[in-house]
Order: structure tokens, then C-alpha cells, then sequence
């Protein structure tokens, strides 16, 4: 049914109607409406879970391992400084392979303060061994909640997930959605049944130490099975296709990439500005097209070149920066062009909140053509 | 609540911890008084590291270790799991001091203020033993640690233990408690008695460390007994914030229990070191006085 809503509402919402039997979550900015939501549908009886209301980030997502291990399907949100406090239960969740779906509202990271957007926050924990899904807008926020737990616990996955859309961009922003209803969810998201949990009547071990003997098997079984996601995600999103009619089999997306020869490549609400941008582009004429990455983690690499071939020029938009190296998405995507001699160039924009309007991915496509990039866009010109 | 197992062993041998290490007593003597009914939730530290070398485990109850900070996090996320799922096992966290008084504090505080219904163990052999013996807020006055190593400038630690039976009945827990491996039957009933009392309880467990102190193994029970005989370690219980049950002793001089043990040997080589034997003795003194420790003895006769 459709619904004008907000994006924290929608996907608070989402999150109820996935029956997660724990929920466990810490406020912070732009997170903050998504947990009162489901603390009022906990306090009305329209989510029948326990909310655990913790003191602090690496609680909230330390007590969702332990519900995780004891069988409870869980939640979690947070967002830039409390991901960073949680950071070692992250890792630690993933490594114990425990089906966590936790919101990311992406935030810049301090210092300076900023509450505003960008990528920096998750993309800071891409090698952490969760899965990680970037929403362009509501619509997909919402839906990737499904499929997430979904996949997540699939037991040939096993692992966790962050579902990511943009801070107050999208968190706070009113957009009509296709809400799906319990029935709906129930048909597509079976009762979490883990294949090891804590329970007395077979006792297992969880968290054990591994000596050098043992460590690497350890990572070489992680780094498979997030690798082995990419088959699930498709299945999850065919299934999600035939039932619902949207479809998110694949793990990029391209918009007007036929004929195109320059080729944005971007992740998050930006690209329905570069969308709109990429329209006006066309009617004057230009062959523009977008590259959408909507999973991050498994890196599709292999989509992504089969996408890239034939684009002449490739501008990779980041929100995000490895100081002293480049943006994440063009240091994957140069990874999977390895060998081509198309150029690759890189530019690292919209961070701590800066507007990205339609001209600016214009005056981007100009530069990429001059072959001007790898450079921060919109600086103020007294740094310069 | 399960049927106990008094006879059966679920925390069994074969694990990695030294000879005569009182935290692997501890851990057998709590899981026996807990029973098979029991998830155990570990923080990182030695008995973690002992017990469950991958692809072995000693545990024989299910066990989770996450981290260093956040058992008593892990834990509440347990009990909400089992209570959505109506399931009736008992939560046990077995952390050392170092995870309790110091790194998971802050998790600690949050589980106990919102009141899960856990027990809380600290074995606690008064310093970070699995990384070297490095000093924690539960190592005692005057204690030579790694990162408090007596020298001519210092005598070692130079701060008392943190009172956190205290901080923890502040918190509101119904039950809080201190025992010792050297009196199991004590040890095992304050286990059984928190496990049973709805809410978070707290119970702080003497475990010495014949690698950590300087001492022979076949010592731990002897040495852990001078710590409650010489007042430096009082053993009691307290309900509701109120001290219920204290064991009463006749009172040894702290040189006794000191002169055992390496940690201390710097009070009394090359020279015996009077105005801080006297601070510790004052310790003691000031615990048989908060606790009433002392039995008074009948007035000797002229």
C-alpha cells in the first residue's frame, strides 16, 4: 500500500514487520527516530520483542550478539561516532557469523562534529565481514531491510548486515512507499532458525580462541561466505521480484548506460540527483549514464566490469575518503577495470553534509571529459 | 529451577590452565553449584584463553565469549532472548577483575541499572594475569605488578582495591556476595543463592594466582585463607544493600598473609618496610571494623 512517510518511519516500520524478537539500540543523530518508532510499537503491542535500552553503542550491539547466539532473531541502528564505538563488537559479531541487521543513517565522522551525511562511517568498517547494502531512496531503504534478513540468515550466509541510506537525506525526508503488509513479509521471511545457538539441552561453545593453527581457516570460511552472498542476494531478490515486483537481484544497477560513454559510479541518494542530471545530460546530446552500487560488501566486481565496457571515461563519485589514498568505490571499481586503460577518476564530494546538486555532476562529467579528477569537488576557494 | 548436579563436572579437566590456579577452581566449583540448566557468558581473559583453545572446550554447559568489555551486554541480550523464547536457563558472567573493575564497567553499570536477571562472578586474582601480570583497580595496596613494579621509588601499587560489591549494591542488586575458593561449600552456596534471586547478582570470588603472586601452586587454598584470616579479604553477603552475613574470624597479622607471597616481597627485603605494612595492617583494621570481622575472644584471665 502506498504511503507518504518518513524514511526512519518506513524503515522502522520495515523492521516490525521483519519480527525481530530482540531490538537493542542507543540514540544518536540522524538514527534516533527509527528507535523511538519501535520503542512506541513495542510499548503499544504492535512488536511483540524485547527493547533493550542500553548506555551506550557497543552495548547495543554486544547484547544483540548475545540475543543472536540464543536464537533471537535481532535489530540494531545506529550511525558515524556509535558505529565507531561499536566497532569491536562489529568485528565480532561477524566473526562468531551471527545474522545481525543492523540501519546504518550514514553520518560524517568527527573530527570536526558533523551530524550531517556522508559515507565515512561504514564505509570505515567495509572490512569488518558484514554485508553491506546502500539504499538511493526510501523505496529501497525499506525493501532492503527484507532482504537483508533474508539473506543474513540464509545458512549458507550466516552473517550481518548493515543496511545504509543517507543520513537526514533520506532518514528525515518524506517519500510515498510501498509498504509491504505482515502477510507479505511473513510469505518471504521465514522464522529464524540458526543452525547452532546457546541451549543447555546441547551445549556448543561460541567465541573460542584460535592459535595460529587455526586462525586463517577461520578467515578463509568468512571471506567465503560473504564472497557466497552474491548467489543469495540474487535468489532473495528474484524471489522479492515475483512477489512484491520490485526487483533487487542484482547488486548494481545501470540507468541509461546504453550507448554511454562517460559512466558515473556512485552509491546512495545521490544517484537520484545524478538520475535527473544524467536526463537533462542526454537531451543536450551528451551519452552519459549511471553505475549504481547497491551492494557494497560482497564488492560485485565482476558486474561492475561487465557494466563498464565500452564507457570511454568513468567519474566514481565517493562520499567517503581513505586519506592519503582515494574514495572506496574508485579504489573497487579501479580493482575490477585492472587491466583496462580506460580512465578511472575519482571525486570525493558532498562530505560532512555538502549539497550535491544536478550541476555540480554536470560541471563532474566536464571535468571527467577534459580528464581532469581524482580530486575533492566544491571546495571553498580560500582552502584552494 | 533445573535439577543441581553436585557430582558432574561441567567445567572438566583438560584445559590449559597453570597448576594450583585458583580461577579454574572457581570456574568448576560455580558451574557445579549453577548445574547443567546454565549459559555461560565469558570476557576475554585467562580463563577464557585456558578454557577453550579451538578446537577443544572445557565447558560442558553452552558458552559464549565475545569480548573484554561487554559480557554483562552479551549477557542482557542472552536474557532477553530466553525471555522472548520462554526458555528457563540461568545467565552466569565469569569475568576476571580486570574485565569487571575496570574495562566492562561501563556495561556492567548499564545491565545492573536496567536489571537483568543474571548472576555476575568475578574471579578476581587482583591483576590482568593473561597478558602479565599488569596491575587492575582490583589489585591491592602496595601489590608489585608489571605496570606497578616495586622500585627504589615505589613500593607498588599505590592505590586500594576499588570497592565494587559497593558500587554494585548501589546499583540496586538484590544480592551481592564475596567468597573464596578456599571455602567451597560457602562459594557454591552464594552461587546458588544469586542464581536464585531474580535480578542482577554479584559475586566476588578470592582466586589466587600462583603465576601472578609468586607462590607454589600446592599454596593457592593455604594463601587464599590468610586473606580472609588476616581481614584482608572479608567474605560476606549482603541482601538488598544490607550486610547480612559476614565470616567472623580471630584475626591474623597482614605480615602473615604478605610474607607468602612475591608481590609483597619488597616490604620485607632487603628491609622490612614498617610504615607500609602498617598501611596495609590499617586496611585490614578498617575492614574488621566495617564488617565486624573480629570474634571477641573472652578476656583472658590474670
Amino acid at each position: 500500500m502506498m504511503q507518504i512517510t518518513e524514511g526512519s518511519f518506513a524503515v522502522a516500520e520495515a523492521v516490525r514487520l521483519c519480527r525481530p524478537q530482540v531490538v537493542s539500540a542507543y540514540p544518536i543523530t540522524p538514527q534516533t527516530h527509527i528507535v523511538e518508532a519501535l520503542a512506541d510499537f513495542v510499548a503499544n503491542g504492535t512488536l511483540d520483542a524485547e527493547y533493550i535500552t542500553v548506555e551506550n553503542e557497543l552495548s547495543a550491539l554486544s547484547a544483540c550478539v548475545g540475543a543472536s547466539a540464543a536464537g533471537s532473531r535481532t535489530y540494531s541502528a545506529t550511525t558515524s561516532q556509535g558505529l565507531m564505538l561499536m566497532a569491536e563488537v562489529v568485528f565480532n559479531a561477524a566473526g562468531m557469523r551471527l545474522p545481525i541487521v543492523m540501519s546504518i543513517a550514514n553520518r560524517a565522522m568527527g573530527a570536526p562534529l558533523s551530524i550531517w551525511n556522508d559515507m565515512q562511517d561504514s564505509i570505515a568498517l567495509r572490512d569488518a565481514g558484514w554485508l553491506q547494502f546502500y539504499a538511493e531512496d526510501n523505496q529501497e531503504a525499506t525493501d532492503l531491510h527484507y532482504i537483508a534478513y533474508r539473506v543474513c540468515e540464509d545458512h549458507k550466509v550466516l552473517l550481518p548486515a548493515f543496511v545504509c541510506f543517507d543520513g537526514f537525506i533520506l532518514s528525515h525526508t518524506y517519500e510515498p512507499i510501498d509498504m509491504l503488509t505482515q502477510e507479505d513479509v511473513d510469505k518471504y521471511l521465514p522464522k529464524f532458525s540458526p543452525p547452532e545457538r546457546l541451549d543447555a539441552a546441547d551445549p556448543v561453545s561460541f567465541g573460542m580462541y584460535a592459535t595460529p593453527e587455526y586462525y586463517l581457516e577461520f578467515r578463509y570460511e568468512h571471506d567465503k561466505a560473504v564472497k557466497g552472498a552474491r548467489e543469495i542476494i540474487a535468489e532473495a531478490g528474484k524471489e522479492f521480484k515475483a512477489l512484491f515486483g520490485r526487483d533487487y537481484s542484482a547488486m548494481v544497477e545501470g540507468y541509461r548506460l546504453e550507448d554511454a560513454e562517460t559512466v558515473i559510479v556512485a552509491m546512495g541518494s545521490i544517484c537520484g540527483t545524478v538520475k535527473d542530471a544524467i536526463d537533462e545530460m542526454r537531451e543536450a546530446g551528451k551519452n552519459v549514464g549511471l553505475l549504481k552500487i547497491r551492494v557494497f560488501r560482497p564488492f560485485p566486481s565482476e558486474e561492475v566490469a561487465k557494466a563498464l565496457k565500452g564507457a570511454k571515461c568513468i567519474a566514481v563519485l565517493d562520499k567517503n575518503i581513505s586519506l592519503g589514498a582515494k574514495g572506496a568505490t574508485a579504489l573497487e571499481v579501479k580493482d575490477a577495470l585492472y587491466g583496462s586503460m580506460v580512465p578511472v577518476l575519482n571525486y570525493i564530494l558532498g562530505l560532512g553534509g555538502r549539497d550535491v546538486r544536478k550541476r555540480d555532476i554536470k560541471e563532474i562529467v566536464a571535468r571527467a571529459e577534459k580528464g581532469q579528477g581524482d580530486q575533492f569537488y566544491g571546495l571553498r576557494t580560500e582552502v584552494l | 529451577m533445573a535439577e543441581k548436579c553436585k557430582s558432574c563436572e561441567l567445567f572438566d579437566s583438560g584445559h590449559r590452565a597453570c597448576g594450583g590456579c585458583g580461577a579454574s577452581l572457581a570456574a568448576r566449583l560455580v558451574t557445579k553449584a549453577a548445574g547443567p540448566e546454565t549459559i555461560v557468558v565469558s570476557s576475554t581473559g585467562c580463563m577464557e584463553v585456558f578454557s577453550t583453545p579451538y578446537p577443544e572446550t572445557a565447558w560442558k554447559v553452552p558458552w559464549i565469549h565475545s569480548l573484554f568489555e561487554n559480557a554483562a551486554a552479551v549477557a542482557s541480550g542472552i536474557e532477553a532472548s530466553l525471555k522472548k523464547q520462554g526458555r528457563k536457563e540461568k545467565i552466569v558472567i565469569m569475568a576476571g577483575d580486570g574485565a569487571t573493575f575496570d574495562i566492562g564497567m561501563i556495561t556492567i553499570s548499564g545491565a545492573f541499572e536496567r536489571g537483568h536477571d543474571f548472576t555476575y562472578i568475578c574471579y578476581d586474582n587482583e591483576a590482568y594475569m593473561n597478558t602479565g601480570i599488569q596491575r587492575s583497580g582490583a589489585t591491592p595496596y602496595d601489590a608489585s605488578t608489571t605496570t606497578s613494579p616495586a622500585g627504589s621509588h615505589s613500593f607498588g601499587n599505590k592505590r586500594p582495591k576499588k570497592d565494587m560489591p559497593a558500587i554494585l549494591a548501589a546499583h540496586g542488586a538484590p544480592y551481592v556476595a564475596t567468597a573464596s575458593i578456599a571455602y567451597p561449600a560457602d562459594l557454591m552456596q552464594k552461587v546458588e543463592k544469586a542464581i536464585n534471586t531474580p535480578g542482577p547478582c554479584y559475586v566476588q570470588v578470592h582466586a589466587p594466582c600462583c603465576t601472578g603472586w609468586g607462590f607454589e601452586g600446592e599454596q593457592t587454598i593455604a594463601i587464599a585463607k590468610l586473606a580472609i584470616e588476616t581481614g584482608l579479604w572479608p567474605n560476606f553477603e549482603m541482601i538488598d544493600g544490607k550486610v547480612t552475613k559476614v565470616k567472623k574470624i580471630v584475626r591474623k597479622p597482614v605480615t602473615e598473609y604478605l610474607k607468602t607471597q612475591k608481590r609483597f616481597r619488597h616490604l620485607f627485603k632487603p628491609k622490612q618496610q614498617d610504615v607500609e605494612i602498617a598501611a596495609i595492617q590499617a586496611i585490614a583494621d578498617r575492614n574488621a571494623e566495617k564488617y565486624g570481622l573480629d570474634i571477641k575472644l573472652p578476656p583472658k584471665k590474670e
